[in-house]
């Protein structure tokens, strides 16, 4: 082991270099596998520096139905939040150890929630358009059973890191089941509930937006249209309104759950 | 107003979902031999965009964090590029770049090389703020230059914070890299949707537990990896 001036022990280097060295091969191979190159890069950035150039005019015509674009994207990922906390709500329960009537249903409960988590938004949203048709239905329905993956899991959490001394203390006062859980159980996880709704909903925002390229309603469908026919300028009004949007959003959500928890 | 979304319309549609889900299965596995190779270049995909947003976050890095750059004008600069970068999500950066490059993975290791960089770069940037100033204060009173401070004060101080979350970027990547076809940027995403174009949804199905398998895979290998580092 090598120490030193002060005499501390130097962390391994030749595993560090192994590492690097390990690591700029998968690099090379994975370049050469997907053919892109430095060369490539530098070729093609006059191109969007180019395109960037137009999108930084954008048509201001375009301002209103981009905005009304982004108000459906916005409902869309209301809704679909509204729909994830609905259902997540009961699973987190079922899933949390401490709560949950039984272990088995426990771990049911968090297989189901891993299994719909693992699900990709887009691929959900591609086959509700493929079952409902092209519409914000069906990017509602995308992100909402995705939010009821993603925030039961986290809501099982919450559930699980409770203070079991209020419920002890109902208990032993001999109330009933419903009453504890209304009384001990929700004051405890409802502001941490909230937190995490309001998180996903920033999430859900972004992700609303992007659905519609595949299809399901919002901004996204005016983006396709746009990119369809290279219109730059109307591409970068898109953007400019989901920027704005979604700062605007990420802002007040993150102040409201400072105030949450 | 609103978006026309009622319990009924839900309900009505569920026959024709029922009917695709039916239409699912059994899956088509012959054609599971043809995917290796597709899914082993979405993977590279993810790690060549990763690696170059690493690399480029490094600049974007220093000039973000208060206690490196000290000109306002340039560390605000920094910081407001990286906010407005991180609005936008990677699949309509994917979208966009397959407009302008054309359809193929080179658009989709672009959008994901984008994508990197903010993030990898916002959340080291914020960590490097937060590291003791005394070894920068001891070389700068040593007269080390710039470049000395960062090299012997900085680079240490933040190396585990800048792999784990290019680490934690390359797990989000791909995740991403899967769906990256979806909008025509390359990836095994694309065959995904070719199937569904053609109707050929027992084949689909396959892709779709090929692209959770690996997400699976990378979820828990970045796991160990990354309890590993810091």
């Amino acid at each position: 082991m090598k120490t030193n001036v002060a005499g501390l022990v130097e962390p391994g280097r030749w595993r560090l270099w192994a590492g690097a060295g390990l690591f700029a091969v998968a690099f090379i191979w994975s370049a050469q596998g997907v053919e892109a190159s430095l060369p490539r890069l530098i070729e093609g950035l006059p191109l969007l520096a180019r395109i960037v150039a137009l999108m930084l005019v954008p048509d201001w015509s375009w301002a209103g139905r981009s905005l009304s674009g982004m108000v459906v994207s916005v409902q869309v990922a209301l809704l679909g939040t509204t729909i994830g906390m609905l259902l997540a709500f009961p699973l987190a329960f079922l899933a949390s150890r401490n709560i949950s009537p039984h272990a088995a249903s426990s771990y049911l409960g968090k297989q189901v929630l891993n299994l719909i988590r693992t699900f990709p938004e887009i691929i959900l949203a591609v086959f509700f358009v493929a079952a409902y048709g092209p519409s914000a239905l069906a990017g509602m329905m995308a992100i909402g059973l995705h939010s009821t993956g993603s925030l039961g899991k986290l809501y099982a959490e919450v559930v699980e890191t409770i203070d079991p001394g209020p419920l002890e203390a109902l208990r032993a006062a001999g109330a009933n089941r419903a009453k504890v859980f209304w009384y001990a159980v929700m004051p405890q996880v409802l502001p941490e509930f909230l937190a995490l709704s309001l998180y996903r909903f920033e999430i859900n925002a972004r992700a609303a937006t992007v659905l519609g390229l595949v299809g399901a309603g919002g901004i996204g469908t005016i983006m396709v249209q746009a990119l369809q026919f290279r219109r730059w300028e109307i591409v970068g009004m898109a953007l400019i309104v989901i920027i704005v949007v979604v700062t605007l959003i990420d802002t007040a959500s993150a102040a409201l759950r400072r105030r949450l928890v | 107003m609103g978006i026309g979304a009622s319990p009924r319309v839900v309900w009505e549609g569920l026959p024709s979902f029922y009917k695709l889900m039916g239409d699912l299965f059994p899956p088509n596995w012959t054609v599971l031999p043809a995917l290796v190779q597709p899914a082993v270049q979405t993977l590279q995909m993810a790690l060549v965009g990763t690696t170059q947003g690493a690399l480029l976050s490094v600049p974007l890095i220093l000039l973000a964090s208060r206690n490196v750059t000290r000109q306002a004008w340039l560390y605000y600069g920094a910081r407001g590029i990286l906010n407005l970068l991180r609005t936008v999500p990677e699949l309509l950066y994917a979208a966009i770049l397959v407009a302008a490059v054309g359809i193929g993975p080179f658009a989709g290791i672009l959008a994901l090389t984008v994508f990197s960089v903010a993030i990898i770069a916002k959340l080291t940037s914020e960590s490097l703020e937060a590291i003791d100033p005394g070894p920068m204060e001891a070389l700068e009173a040593a007269g080390a230059n710039r470049l000395k401070m960062v090299r012997y004060a900085v680079v240490p101080q933040v190396l585990p914070a800048y792999l784990s979350y290019t680490l934690f970027v390359f797990e989000i990547n791909v995740r991403v890299s899967f769906v990256l076809g979806l909008v025509g940027a390359g990836g095994i995403g694309q065959l995904l949707l070719t199937a569904l174009n053609l109707f050929r949804y027992q084949s689909a199905t396959v892709i779709i537990l090929v692209t959770l398998a690996a997400v699976i895979t990378i979820d828990a290998i970045s796991v160990r990896v990354r309890q590993a580092i810091v």
